[in-house]
Order: structure tokens, then C-alpha cells, then sequence
């Protein structure tokens, strides 16, 4: 089943998005984790 | 939303997503302005902000969104034929979308401008007016009918 690979880090997440040439998609979120 | 698998695919194939939880994040929060929950930003690869979702979506709805986040993120780059990809995308795999009407608009103004031509403003118009009577997206494209 695919998972999707969430970052944590908003920043290593941006300098990935660089790196990969793609958006960030960032989700705010309160659901119990 | 996330454990349908159109959902993850489109997600995994397309952005760098990032979970923020309110309990252990505040101060990212606090940094984007996210006053509610769920939010979604679609941000570029500068962190600029290009589009943001609020509230919960069924998945037909989230897609769209999600589409139409990328749709914007290429025209506000000026690339006009991909932001026409995506957003004639939502105005024909997901026309029953609440983004459609928005998406069929853009599609629209994309398309006239990376050609010039009128024609594709006068097609949207008459398109939001036949599909999307009652949209304010209708009532925006009625100059161009």
C-alpha cells in the first residue's frame, strides 16, 4: 500500500523542494496522531 | 482524504508534502498564518505561498484543489500552457468539482495568454454559462461572451 513520506521539518522540506524542482504541500492538521 | 490512494499518488508524485500538528507546532502555525484546521498551503519551491485550501474536502473536491494549486503555481511563473494543463484538467475530470467553475476560467485566460487570441475567452464564457450558470465565475467570463 502506498504511504505518503511526510516531512516534519518545514525548512529541510523547502530545501528539498529545490533540490527536486517540485511545491511543498504543507497540512496543518489536529487529527489525533 | 489521505488513505485513498488517488489521493496519495497525486500528493507523492507532484509535492514535498510536510505535516504540521497544532499540539507539537504552534510556532509553524503562528509562522504561515494557518488559523484553522485542516489547511493546506501549496507553497513554491521558494516558499512562496500560491495557494491555500481550508477546511475539510471529500477527495473529488481535495483533487481539485490540489490541481488547481498546481494550476496557479504555473501561471503565477508565466507558464501559461502548463497552467492550462492543469487547470483544463479539473474543468474535465472533475467537473462536478466546487474548483471546476474556478478551474474552466483559468483554463480560459491561460490559454489566451500564451496565444493572444480571443477565442478562447469567448469559448470559456459560453462554457461557464452553459455548465456554471449560477458561479460567479459565469458572471466574471460574462464580459468576454
Amino acid at each position: 500500500m502506498l504511504e505518503i513520506k511526510w516531512f516534519r521539518d518545514v525548512d529541510e522540506a523547502l530545501r528539498q523542494a529545490k533540490a527536486a524542482g517540485k511545491p511543498v504541500l504543507l497540512d496543518f492538521s489536529a487529527a489525533p496522531t | 482524504m489521505y488513505p485513498d490512494e488517488r489521493v496519495m499518488s497525486f500528493i507523492t508524485n507532484n509535492f514535498i508534502p510536510v505535516k504540521v500538528h497544532v499540539r507539537s507546532q504552534r510556532e509553524v502555525f503562528d509562522r504561515f498564518n494557518a488559523l484553522w484546521t485542516p489547511t493546506q498551503l501549496i507553497l513554491d519551491e521558494n516558499g512562496t505561498e500560491r495557494h491555500r485550501i481550508e477546511g475539510f474536502l471529500p477527495v473529488e473536491d481535495f483533487l481539485a484543489q490540489l490541481e488547481l494549486g498546481l494550476g496557479k503555481l504555473a501561471f503565477d511563473g508565466k507558464n501559461y500552457i502548463e497552467a492550462e494543463h492543469h487547470f483544463r484538467s479539473i474543468c474535465e475530470e472533475h467537473p462536478m468539482a466546487g474548483a471546476a467553475p474556478e478551474a474552466c476560467y483559468w483554463a480560459g485566460v491561460s490559454a489566451y495568454k500564451a496565444t493572444n487570441a480571443p477565442d478562447p475567452l469567448r469559448e470559456t464564457a459560453g462554457l461557464l454559462s452553459r455548465r456554471y450558470p449560477e458561479s460567479e465565475w459565469a458572471r466574471k467570463a460574462s464580459v468576454w461572451g
